[in-house]
């Protein structure tokens, strides 16, 4: 049995490892190591195509992860205390935006977005004054922030609601019992106790967002994000500095997830 | 300001991003699978039902997606139950935590450059160079279903595991006990008890991998090299190649309808067979 573990174990964490490893490659082939050497970390973070998507794939993670954390904890919290045809509306909306698959998603803000902005463009031509040129509606930064928010906000408000629900709720009859108004309360009991949750579905959104391809591939325009970047580097053959930038990548994930771990199991610690 | 007002002003932001980016999109989606294919790609308006006539073109993607999929669910599910076991039951609490955690962790990283890690292990410097050296040779396992199978368990593994896993952790060890002490050999106690108490947790890590595999599209790709392809990959070919928008969109609103079809089947089996239900956090 333990053995099994250990081999299981090893089949997660050896493809891992050698990307790790041959991330230190000296050499300039992909697959032999000729000593090691920092020197494919260096050459990565000069590539101004790299920081490039790097910046473009940050900012996308920044945005989204922040309107979905703060939109979806909103939601959470009124969700908890309603019930009839609106709680029932949302909770099909979330279940939908979880089942729906990220490339049906992408699909759909594609042709959805390029199809209004085709309608919209001619439009704020005609009333934009003359002589100036008008803006013009296009996939970018902008879909992507707003396809990656739609979907983090559904896993937000699935975080933060787990943990009110798991809340003692003699609380807030506490809290309410001891003449605090709601708002107070909400700001002295409730806010504190989900805090961790709100903070818990930011990094994991942060992660999911600067990790997602599927979506991007197909609503980011002309943008590449890092992992466009990667992917299409893959098609065009393995090289050191594919595994130098996956190192990075998974370190920051790793990072973020350990935090995000953390958070979520003291919150419950503390909730109780 | 009233309850009412508040919750309205709560659920107001989330609810117009719903509605404006997913209802709406899906919504077109939808609409367009009934059009027509312009000149220059993109998508007429039209009411007709010729690109669900035409599904037939891209059946080797269904096929492969629905051969694939079920294989690889099973293939994760039959590695994860003994690992799951072995955490749940075996393992003490001090180091339970730990490897649990180093279960899930790879999950949240980049299945981008976790498929391009076995590009790299399957390729022909990898594993086949190793089996040449202890004598096996001329083997191939980058293309190929193989391949792809790999990487479907190894992306989707900890899905598999950590559902299994709350299940008979769940499970009170008491049962377990009474069976031995009423003199049940273990894998006994095992087929009579432990097994019939985590079908909900093997039902809920199973759909979880199966809705996911339905519309993967980065391990075939990789890992298959256009050789073994998914529904996933002739949508990126609809929409980006060869901009069929009509077509392709008969093809999506298939997939989703088919994927509804399969998991709300199952639900009802698997409702019947342990006749409770239980969702699981992720994280």
């Amino acid at each position: 049995m333990r053995i099994y573990a250990t081999i299981v174990y090893l089949f997660l964490y050896i493809p891992i490892g050698v990307i790790a490893l041959f991330s230190f490659n000296a050499g300039r082939h992909a697959s032999q190591l000729q000593g090691l050497s920092v020197k494919w970390y260096g050459k990565a973070l000069d590539n101004p195509f790299v920081m490039d998507a790097l910046q473009t794939s940050l900012v996308v993670a920044l945005i989204s992860a922040t309107c979905a954390s703060v939109f979806g904890a909103m939601a959470a919290v009124a969700l908890q205390g309603i019930k009839g045809p609106v709680r029932t509306a949302f909770d099909g909306l979330i279940y939908i935006a979880v089942m729906i698959p990220g490339i049906v998603i992408g699909i759909a803000t594609l042709i959805g977005l390029v199809t209004l902005f085709d309608q919209l463009n001619p439009m704020i031509a005609a009333i934009w004054p003359d002589g100036f040129k008008p803006p013009k509606l296009h996939m970018g930064i902008g879909s992507l922030v707003a396809a990656h928010t739609m979907f983090l906000m559904a896993l937000c408000i699935i975080i933060v609601r787990a943990r009110l629900s798991g809340m003692d709720r003699s609380l807030t009859e506490a809290s309410s019992d001891l003449y605090a108004t709601p708002m107070a309360t909400f700001r002295q009991v409730t806010l504190p106790l989900i805090f961790p949750a709100i903070l818990a579905g930011f990094l994991l959104s942060f992660t999911f967002s600067f990790d997602d391809f599927i979506i991007a591939f197909f609503v980011a325009g002309s943008e590449t994000t890092l992992p466009i970047y990667v992917f299409s580097s893959i098609r065009r053959g393995v090289t050191p500095e594919i595994n130098a930038i996956g190192t990075m990548v998974m370190c920051v994930s790793l990072v973020l997830l350990i935090t995000a771990q953390i958070l979520l199991r003291r919150g419950d610690k503390q909730a109780r | 300001m009233t309850q009412r007002t508040r919750n309205f002003l709560l659920l107001a932001p989330a609810g117009t991003w719903f509605l404006l980016m997913l209802i709406v999109p899906l919504s077109v989606v939808f609409i367009f699978s009934f059009g027509e294919r312009g000149s220059a790609g993109g998508y007429v308006p039209a009411f007709t039902f010729e690109q669900y006539a035409n599904l037939p073109a891209r059946w080797a993607a269904f096929r492969n997606t629905m051969t694939l999929a079920p294989i690889g669910t099973l293939a994760a599910l039959l590695i994860a139950y003994p690992l799951a076991y072995f955490l749940a039951v075996k393992v003490s609490d001090k180091w339970k935590m730990m490897l649990l955690v180093l279960v899930i962790v790879p999950f949240w990283t980049s299945i981008l450059i976790r498929s391009y890690a076995w590009i790299f292990l399957l390729g022909g410097r990898g594993i086949p160079a190793l089996l040449e050296w202890i004598g096996i040779e001329s083997v191939r396992l980058i293309n190929t279903p193989f391949a792809v199978l790999v990487g479907i368990v190894y992306g989707y593994l900890p899905l598999m595991v950590f559902p299994i896993y709350v299940s008979l952790d769940r499970l009170d060890k008491r049962l377990l006990e009474a069976s031995s002490d009423l003199g049940a050999k273990p894998w006994r106690t095992f087929l009579q008890i432990t097994l019939p108490l985590s079908i909900p947790g093997v039902a809920t890590g199973c759909m979880l991998v199966f809705i996911l595999l339905m519309g993967e599209y980065l391990i075939p790709m990789l890992l298959g090299g256009g050789k073994v392809f998914f529904v996933g990959n002739a949508l990126v070919d609809l929409f980006l190649q060869s901009r069929n928008w009509a077509f392709g969109s008969a093809v999506a609103v298939t997939l989703v309808v088919v994927m509804l079809i399969t998991v709300t089947i199952y639900m009802r089996f698997i409702s019947r067979v342990s006749g409770t239900r239980e969702d699981v956090a992720l994280i």
